[in-house]
């Protein structure tokens, strides 16, 4: 188990550090002077040299990552214009918000976190939950709405949900706020009724597909031979579909979710746009806007690093889901 | 990559089985295992229905210079009499008149109706161009790592590891207006065929990867079967062995999620569109019109809904098109 760990966790660092590399060569190495889109307009020839001088650009380009590395791991000293000494893990300083990237990142992570963490317990227990039932009843209506609900959610846009939600709740009713992000140790209350229509669009659109994909593992399950000898060693039905059908009808939702999870934590661009919220997808965009290349590196990276997080934290999920798996 | 989050679903459930060749039907006709498949297919009412549905948006995109002629407007026309003070269309729903089925945009008053005719030409084509791209370099790559196996297998795995791990809308959104830059420089006019263009780019380089995965697995299942083997000891090259021996067989989930990627592409277009790169104004694009509508969201609804209703018509049929054909390929389905 320890040396499959080992084994995935290094090969997650290979990722990251393929990942770090191409980015760093797209944004940095590109012909497009990174420069004149970190300086305000009308940037004097000389403050641009400075500017230049600043972020070591005059430097051979694997100097420049060696030393951008290394700020993330131990800090590094930036000079006077750009914030001074940045500590661990510096990300660099945008020109564009005049402040330290890490600080930026800082601000706007917690906002993504919270749409997308309430969205994905939501998405998962709608999902699964009713790929279940639909499973368990199948042939009946209940199935057959199930089936129409997931065929809808998969086809349905985001920002047209969203669009739909904000005109019906937001503007028509008027039961909800406009959306926007208060934190969650401040006010609760603000927190969700500010956040709620947000989780409610992912949760739709993406309880449809989970739906989808666990009613078909689950009628797969069902028809296996443990299912049955379950049911006729006279086991209560609950239990054997509880706990015998859905962990082996679990682990390709599993896999998927983790996929999906890494990947929204990386930024829900469409999500953030359609409500106007400001998290690190839209702070992503927002940075491609203006040009912010220290912000835009720093977003990519993050987001690898949720992907591949998530990705490692799948296989030790699917090793305690399947105990098969430990003993490779 | 991840497109949308449908793709690895319809992954899971596509890989289930790798050798789908019908058993010879009883009787005295023998049919193949296509002609098997096209019989499900037509007796598939959803099939039909969405079949028809799909024929009927690809005749729309095909004839749009023919439906402005019929229709009288150009996309880009504006009827700025028709709007009030405010720039927002006289008249109920957005201005829908005899003259204007769906209504005018607030602002330009260009016609929405021809502006969507001509935004489902632009989305299909694009779709279709960059799954079809996709779908090549992914079965080419796919099958050489499968069947290879070795160092080759390793770095397409690695690679396609790889592109799972960055952000695709993030680095399509970084990189389209660095590329525009680079051919056309700070102040040139882009043309519009240049932006759909890198639009399918972006799609190859982050699209192939899913359909390399798939034909990989579906080789490696089939690798080691005899009838790879007497191919190989008849002394059969590579490519002979690729597309002759080994893909005839796969063909199947190939094709079905050829037919998936299109409404992903559709959707990935949109979303970019949505965020604010790929295409200009001028070229009419659903992702484009549904973010300048979202300002006019309390003011003209009709606006936005127009366009959304029908992105999720295209892609609903397109996504019931793709299961049907599933269902109808894989002779193990129960429907």
């Amino acid at each position: 188990m320890s040396r499959f760990l080992i084994k995935r966790l290094f090969s997650a660092t290979l990722t990251l550090f393929a990942v770090s590399v191409l980015t760093f060569l797209m944004f940095f190495a590109l012909p497009r002077d990174p420069v004149s889109g970190m300086c305000p307009k009308n940037c004097s020839p000389e403050r641009l040299e400075r500017v230049r001088d600043d972020l070591g650009l005059n430097d051979p380009l694997v100097s420049q990552y060696a030393g951008y590395m290394k700020g993330i791991v131990t800090g590094r000293d930036l000079g006077s214009a750009q914030g001074g000494r940045c500590d661990a893990p510096c990300l660099g300083w945008s020109y564009v918000s005049n402040e330290a990237v890490s600080d930026t990142i800082a601000r706007v992570l917690p906002v993504t976190l919270s749409i997308v963490i309430p969205a994905a317990i939501l998405w998962l227990l709608l999902g699964v939950g009713l790929g279940m039932v639909s499973a368990l009843r199948r042939g009946t209506w209940v199935d057959r709405a199930a089936i129409g609900f997931s065929l809808t959610g998969a086809s349905l846009q985001l920002y047209f949900v969203g669009a739909v939600l904000l005109l019906v709740f937001v503007y028509n009713l008027r039961l909800l706020p406009v959306p926007s992000y208060t934190s969650l140790f401040d006010n609760p209350a603000k927190w969700a009724s500010g956040l709620v229509l947000a989780w409610v669009a992912l949760a739709f659109l993406f309880s449809a597909i989970y739906a989808r994909l666990s009613r078909a593992q689950m009628l797969e399950t069902l028809s296996e031979d443990f299912v049955r000898t379950a049911r006729a060693k006279g086991l209560a039905k609950p239990k054997v579909y509880g706990r015998h059908a859905l962990r082996a009808a679990i682990t390709p939702v599993v896999t998927i979710a983790g996929l999906d999870v890494g990947g929204a934590l990386g930024g829900t661009v469409i999500t953030e746009t359609t409500f106007g919220i400001q998290g690190l997808g839209r702070t992503a965009v927002d940075a491609v806007r203006s040009g912010d290349l220290p912000t835009i590196m720093a977003t990519v990276l993050i987001a690898a690093v949720f992907v591949v997080l998530a990705n490692v934290l799948v296989d030790l999920l699917y090793a305690a889901i399947d105990p098969r798996v430990r003993l490779r | 990559m991840s497109l949308s989050p449908v793709e690895g679903v319809a992954l899971a459930e596509i890989e289930s089985d790798p050798d789908a060749s019908a058993p010879a039907a009883k009787g005295v006709v023998g049919r193949s295992p296509g002609q098997l498949a096209w019989l499900r297919l037509r007796r598939d009412r959803t099939a039909k229905v969405s079949g028809v549905l799909l024929i009927f948006f690809m005749l729309l995109a095909l004839a749009a210079p023919l439906i402005e002629m019929v229709y009288g407007i150009g996309p880009r026309e504006q009827f700025q009499n028709l709007l009030d003070g405010f720039g927002m269309p006289l008249g109920y729903a957005g201005g829908v008149t005899g003259d204007h089925w769906f209504g005018l945009e607030p602002g330009l008053g260009r016609d929405i109706f021809i502006r969507l005719i001509y935004g489902l030409r632009t989305s299909l084509f694009i779709a279709f161009a960059a799954a079809l791209i996709t779908a090549t370099i992914g079965v080419v790559l796919g099958a050489l790592a499968g069947y290879l196996g070795g160092w080759f297998d390793a770095v397409i795995n690695w690679i396609t590891d790889l592109t799972l791990a960055m952000p695709f809308l993030i680095i399509a959104l970084a990189l389209t207006p660095t590329v525009t830059l680079r051919f056309y420089g700070e102040r040139g006019q882009v043309s519009a065929a240049f932006g759909v263009g890198v639009l399918i780019a972006v799609f190859a380089i982050f699209g192939w990867t899913s359909t390399a995965r798939l034909v990989r697995g579906q080789v490696i299942a089939l690798r080691e079967r005899e009838f790879v083997e007497a191919a190989k000891a008849s002394g059969a090259g590579l490519a002979h062995m690729l597309f002759r021996q080994l893909l005839p067989n796969i063909w199947a989930p190939i094709l079905v999620s050829f037919s998936l990627a299109v409404p992903q592409f559709i959707t990935s277009e949109a979303a970019l569109s949505f965020i604010g790169v790929g295409l200009s104004d001028e070229t009419p694009s659903f992702g484009r019109m549904i973010y300048d509508s979202l300002d006019f969201l309390q003011t003209d609804p009709a606006y936005v809904f127009f366009p959304g209703i029908m992105i999720f018509a295209l892609v609903f049929a397109f996504n019931l098109f793709g299961d049907a054909l599933r269902d109808a390929l894989d002779p193990k389905s129960s429907r």
